[in-house]
């Protein structure tokens, strides 16, 4: 009994992420109009809102920086068979790497301190990844359960050292102090003013570039290294994977501490491009968010890029919509993204059958109408 | 009987009963693969008919859709004469067809009767129907005699008879047709007779069966009327009794295949593999293989015989380093290598171990990679198939075309998902992978298990010729034929232990079958003889 049959590429991921998105739109466009809003016009300030001017633009690129991180995170440990809720913790507990290593190797000159910054984001990151990832490996906790938990003993880690440790004295805020101007990571459009190019100022920063050089890294080392091969090997076939001598354990760690890593750069974006400190719960839910970039994405990290962007559009456009349309709150705006998260991801194969149905009988005809 | 498809009304010209089951015109497609190409089949009431084709035949997505399980997309189905319209598996029981799994469907700690009773309890207080079902199920018992206490915890039950439970279960739900798929693939010869004397037994009660199998020689001793497969299409209806196994395997292929593997004298030498005092246990603590003792040499295969279950798959998973050793050494080349201790998978594949596990979708490969991604599984770690830091993937395309062209893999694409090939083509190279690496020992698990004939052939020659090459070969497989073709010497398992060896020489079936059993070979020759 053969397997539901093959769709090419430019269907499985072209088309039918493109009609889920369409349905979510759609479904969008009815709440729009039951609270008595014109649909046509939501769209029009929304996509205004993300792409219409310079400064817009820029504001969602910055959004979907933080997505892609995010995206690719959870991608890497998706590939080993890994659901990693945990992005959202392991990207709060990065920034406490960024922000250590801003604020007291503030000595360093910017493209050592650059370094080092990524190396310490990547370092807690996945260090805090590294405790579910063992009790998945070596004691058989499920994953899901321990990074939801982690994420919660995050949140309370960080809540305790931003009051009682990181505060600087005086200040009434639960947060870090600055970061010296000098160490933070320089925006798109002051580095376009180095060369002469005139930009409007958004919060759009370096760590952008990072993110795609990121998406590159990932897809090298996921479909063309070793450890690669062996973790999507891990995730497909654990049986396989022993039997190659590729031992699940291992691998299960090595991917879930990359995929910490790769949460941990989301601090990069808010902590040392954006914020300039560490602030209480800076996450603001991206990490959950790239849960369904991923899964958008098809775990592909030009997949991830396309689909951050659209999440980028959503964050800013919908910040834009309900500034304009008074009745269309914020939760408003977070309905549209559930219902693109619930479209996208969660009911990613309502399409399918009918459309390889559809597809099968489009070839056949062909096929005989080659033979006549 | 092929040229016999009326179009009135199904019953027969002559007007004498109708078929059990008639199939017009029977088509089916998935995707590019025309799984059934317009059949037509005739099962005359009170039959054994037997339904024989190479895998991929398309022999299991007929009765797929004869049971429900698919919709054809043209062609009807009658039923004793009447149209019918099977939507599901309640359709095709509410006319009276029965199936037997290949791998059953059965709640192992519930028992027997619970188990037949499974969705038709009749009620919502389960202590009435039980009470009618056991009266019933005393009834069918006898009338067929199948041997079974009600009230017997199935997973304690064997093999052989976990299948009864099967057959009682579609009888108790009325079934008039039953369909067994391969039944007697898990089975000893003893036990596949007795299936067959109840198969006899339901045939004189005016049942009828219909028997899917790629075993020719069960289709001639139990079948009335046989129907060829080959490529989705029913190439020859005959009657058993015309017939014969050369006539079917040329039916079944296309062309004349050799049914005896032609080999040489073995000529072995050094000692390759020792195995002293082995003892495996599962991860659960039970002890699967218990204080085996063998070596195997370069220059001879072999092989060891056994109902599936019996150890013969933890043993080969152990000595291929996937399982941990208990007790007991291995020696490979006079070195210590017993696996667990600090030797797995990997180092006994630089050592000169190559593997070809018993169920290749579960271990031997990832459905969802690529045919050149699955050609590097185990030695992904490869020198040659490294760049730097990254794997060159054109190198591994090379050599896996290499592979394919070695072993006749079709269609040889490197980049075609390993799902899209057939069953042998996968065994192949699979082979290919494990044979290639110019190993010291070969292990091999079921070379041919789910592979067609043509392929099978193929496939045997070359482990011939590792042999003749110095190499030396474990075998394990549950096909005794397989066991006795290709095999030098025979090791038997039974419950773990190895009974006893057999020279491969003067094996025979009935003294093998009664040693899978767990008899003294002594005993069992002496049985014999009688």
């Amino acid at each position: 009994m053969s397997d539901s049959i093959q769709l090419p590429r430019w269907i499985d991921v072209g088309v039918l992420p493109l009609m889920n998105l369409v349905l979510a739109f759609l479904i969008s466009g009815l709440v729009v109009m039951a609270i008595g809003e014109n649909p046509t016009e939501v769209v029009r300030i929304m996509l205004y809102g993300a792409f219409g001017y310079e400064e817009a633009v820029g504001y969602t690129l910055y959004y979907t920086t933080n997505f892609i991180f995010t995206g690719l995170a959870f991608a890497v440990a998706f590939h080993a068979g890994l659901f990693n809720i945990g992005v959202e913790g392991q990207a709060y507990v990065g920034g406490l790497g960024v922000t250590l290593a801003a604020l007291y190797l503030n000595w360093l000159p910017f493209p050592v301190m650059l370094v080092v910054a990524i190396l310490a984001a990547a370092l807690f990151g996945a260090a805090w990844a590294y405790i579910p990832a063992y009790l998945q490996a070596r004691r058989g906790s499920h994953v899901v359960i321990t990074t939801i938990m982690f994420n919660f003993i995050a949140s309370s880690l960080m809540v305790y050292l931003l009051v009682n440790v990181l505060r600087p004295q005086g200040s009434m805020t639960p947060e870090s102090a600055a970061i010296d101007e000098n160490l933070t990571l320089p925006y798109i459009h002051n580095m376009a003013a180095w060369f002469g190019i005139d930009m409007a100022s958004s919060p759009l920063n370096l760590s952008f570039v990072y993110a795609l050089v990121c998406c590159v890294l990932v897809w090298l080392f996921i479909w063309h290294t070793r450890w690669g091969y062996a973790i999507r090997t891990v995730g497909a076939n654990a049986a396989a994977a022993t039997f190659a001598g590729i031992e699940p354990g291992r691998y299960i760690i090595m991917a879930m501490m990359i995929s910490g890593a790769l949460s941990g750069f989301m601090a990069l974006n808010e902590v040392m491009g954006v914020q300039h400190r560490l602030l209480i719960d800076f996450t603001a839910g991206y990490g959950f968010v790239g849960i369904a970039v991923a899964l958008m994405g098809r775990n592909h990290p030009f997949g991830i890029f396309l689909s951050a962007l659209l999440f980028g559009m959503l964050y800013q456009g919908g910040a834009e919509l309900s500034f304009e349309i008074p009745t269309i709150t914020n939760d408003m705006v977070v309905v549209i993204q559930g219902l693109v998260i619930l479209c996208t991801g969660a009911l990613e194969h309502m399409f399918r059958p009918r459309v390889t149905k559809i597809y099968t009988a489009w070839r056949l005809r062909q096929k005989t109408q080659e033979a006549a | 009987m092929s040229d016999t498809i009326h179009t009135a009304h199904g019953t027969g010209a002559t007007g004498t009963v109708p078929p059990a089951i008639e199939l017009r015109g029977i088509d089916k497609r998935f995707g590019a693969v025309h799984a059934n190409n317009s059949i037509d089949l005739k099962v005359e009431k009170g039959t054994i008919h037997g339904i024989v084709g190479e895998n991929g035949a398309g022999k299991s997505t007929l009765m797929s859709i004869l049971y429900g399980f698919y919709q054809a997309d043209s062609g009807t189905i009658h039923v004793d004469g009447k149209l019918c319209n099977i939507n599901g598996s309640e359709d095709a029981i509410a006319v009276g067809i029965g199936m037997v799994h290949q791998h059953f469907m059965l709640v192992e700690p519930f028992s027997v009767l619970e188990n037949v009773i499974l969705g038709v309890e009749g009620g919502a207080v389960l202590r009435e129907g039980v009470d009618k079902a056991r009266e019933e199920l005393r009834r069918l018992e006898r009338e067929y005699s199948l041997d079974i206490d009600p009230d017997a915890i199935v997973g304690e039950l064997s093999v052989g008879l976990q299948q009864r439970v099967e057959i009682l279960k579609a009888l108790y739900r009325g079934a008039e047709i039953l369909i067994l798929d391969e039944p007697t693939g898990v089975l000893t010869p003893q036990e596949a007779d007795h299936l067959f004397r109840i198969l006899g037994t339901l045939k004189q009660q005016g049942k009828t069966v219909v028997l899917i199998t790629h075993k020719l020689r069960e289709i001639m001793a139990a079948t009335d009327n046989v129907s060829v497969m080959r490529q989705g299409e029913m190439v020859a209806h005959r009657h058993t009794a015309q017939t014969s196994p050369e006539e079917l395997s040329e039916l079944m292929v296309g062309r004349k295949v050799l049914l005896r593997l032609e080999k040489g004298v073995a000529n072995p030498h050094s000692t390759v593999l020792q195995v002293d005092n082995l003892c495996v246990d599962t991860s659960t603590g039970v002890r699967k293989v218990k204080n085996a003792s063998f070596t195997v040499r370069a220059g001879e295969i072999v092989g060891i015989a056994g109902v599936s279950g019996n150890g013969q798959s933890e043993l080969l998973e152990a000595l291929g380093g996937i399982r941990a050793v208990s007790e007991g050494q291995v020696i490979l080349n006079g070195q210590d290598v017993t696996p667990g201790r600090g030797v797995g998978p990997a180092e006994l594949r630089q050592r000169g171990v190559a593997h070809v596990p018993e169920d290749r979708h579960r271990m031997a490969m990832v459905t969802n990679f690529s045919a050149e991604e699955a050609a590097i599984l185990g030695y992904q770690d490869d020198k040659a198939y490294q760049n730097g830091l990254l794997l060159d993937w054109g190198k591994v395309a090379d050599a896996t075309r290499h592979m394919m062209e070695e072993f006749d893999v079709r269609p040889a694409d490197p980049h075609l998902k390993a799902a899209n090939f057939s069953g042998g083509n996968q065994q192949k190279l699979i082979l290919a992978r494990e044979m290639m690496r110019d190993p010291d020992l070969l292990l091999v698990g079921q070379p041919t298990r789910g592979v067609d004939i043509g392929a099978i052939e193929f496939i045997h020659k070359r482990i011939v010729a590792m042999r003749d090459a110095g190499k030396a070969v474990l075998l394990v497989s549950v096909e005794l034929d397989e066991i006795m073709s290709l095999s030098d010497r025979i090791l038997v398992m039974c419950d773990g232990f190895i009974v006893g060896e057999v020279n491969a020489a003067d094996a025979n079936e009935r003294v093998l079958g009664l040693m899978m059993a767990g008899v003294d070979p002594k005993q069992a020759e002496a049985e014999v003889g009688k």
